[in-house]
């Protein structure tokens, strides 16, 4: 990315790529380059049989088409879905091959099950770990962006998403997102020793047991390269708000039905629920 | 918007049991050529919901559809030809795309599909 603030920072993804960020994507040869590079990676880490014949892809955040150029060329057909209007008006004022969906991720794929042989995604899918307005709950999009990902792809077939996480606990909910919508697979990381060209990508498959691919530029004298790609879950750090009102009974509720929310939502330290759910602490402790 | 991309979408409102084929009310229809390529139509066929091509087809104006298909059709140059003119060479420029659980219509403005869904539709 070469700039130190993110642009997830900025604003809600349809506002952060309008028109004059749209022409950057094609205007400027670096980000081309970039784009084209990621897209070939990630075409390789999807590992599409090869067997010569032109298969039905996704492009997930497919913007203003640069890495669908990069599957047009490799002779394959693709669908494009992204949430910026102005990066799709640039894609189709360049008359890309691929149809195009204005379409928001986190909504859940609008595609029948079984359909696609495999789908790649180029620096978007950490765009819904936002919480841009109070409707947006990140794992909550995350969960249906996932599973109905999991539904749509045929079986057998990879999806490769490239990510930016912003921390390790991000790159944790996204993968643990993933796995729990039923895929296979794990974050694969590409020179985990440099700053500058690290690169994320999410190798997730359907129903295979196929060993997760290597990384690059995993430089000598590093054997332990699983303790580099491990996602540390980070420790929740809310406060816990003091008891509220009511009898010993109804909070003890509360505190039940606030756990299985969480549960539901997908958080993972909840506590089981026991007869010392909801009890205070002896004095002398 | 392709008729192929028109067969694998679905409407995604939630709570939406079915939801599949949405319905096509066309205002413009553009014809592009693009290149024939038999080995993608083979392996797409068997994914392909023909009622729901053909139904959108005559939507769109192209009514030549064969009414039933088999596999061995595909051994037919005339029949791939046909196929590969409704699927990939019709793009719905204007018009609706209409969920048939609901009535609820996304529009189609410059061949791109809006498909976002408001607040309590996800």
């Amino acid at each position: 990315m070469g700039r130190t603030d993110r642009p997830e920072n900025a604003a809600p993804p349809e506002i952060f790529y309008n028109e004059e960020e749209a022409r950057k994507y094609t205007e400027n040869s670096r980000m081309v380059n970039i784009q084209t590079q990621l897209t070939e990676r990630a075409l390789e880490l999807l590992a599409l049989p090869d067997d010569g014949e032109p298969k039905l892809l996704l492009d997930l955040g497919c913007g203003s088409g640069l890495s669908g150029e990069t599957l047009t060329d490799r002779g394959h057909i693709w669908m494009g879905l992204d949430i910026s209007p102005a990066m799709l008006e640039v894609a189709s004022d360049r008359e890309v091959e691929g149809d195009l969906c204005l379409h928001d991720l986190g909504h859940g794929l609008p595609i029948r099950p079984g359909s696609i042989d495999g789908a790649i995604s180029i620096s978007a899918v950490q765009w819904l770990c936002n919480a841009d307005t109070s409707a947006n709950e990140p794992r909550r999009r995350l969960r249906r962006f996932f599973e109905s990902l999991y539904a749509c792809l045929s079986k057998g077939a990879r999806a490769v998403l490239q990510v930016y996480p912003a921390n390790t606990d991000q790159a944790a909910m996204m993968t643990n997102a993933a796995m729990r919508a039923g895929f296979s697979g794990g974050l694969v990381v590409d020179f985990p020793h440099s700053t500058r060209a690290k690169k994320y990508f999410l190798v997730l498959m359907v129903g295979g047991t196929a060993a997760l691919p290597q990384a690059k530029g995993l430089d000598g004298g590093e054997p332990d390269e699983e303790g580099q790609q491990e996602v540390y879950v980070g420790h929740r750090k809310t406060k816990r708000r003091k008891g509220g009102h009511g009898d010993k009974a109804s909070q003890r509720d509360w505190i039940v039905r606030k756990k299985q929310q969480q549960r539901t939502r997908g958080y993972t330290s909840v506590k089981p629920d026991s007869k010392y759910t909801g009890r205070k602490r002896k004095d002398r402790f | 918007m392709r008729l192929l991309c028109h067969n694998m979408l679905q409407c995604h409102i939630k709570g939406v049991v079915n939801g599949y084929p949405l319905k096509i009310e066309a205002e413009k229809v553009e014809t592009r050529e693009t290149d024939y390529e038999p080995d993608f139509l083979r392996h797409i066929f068997p994914r392909i919901q023909w009622d729901a091509l053909r139904e959108a087809a005559a939507a769109m104006g192209v009514d030549d559809l064969p009414e039933s298909v088999s596999e061995e059709m595909l051994e037919d140059e005339s029949f791939l030809k046909q196929f590969h003119h409704a699927l990939l060479e019709v793009h719905l420029e204007q018009g609706a795309l209409v969920c048939p659980e609901t009535g609820r219509k996304f529009v189609v403005s410059d061949g791109i599909p809006n498909l976002l869904l408001r607040e309590d539709e996800c």
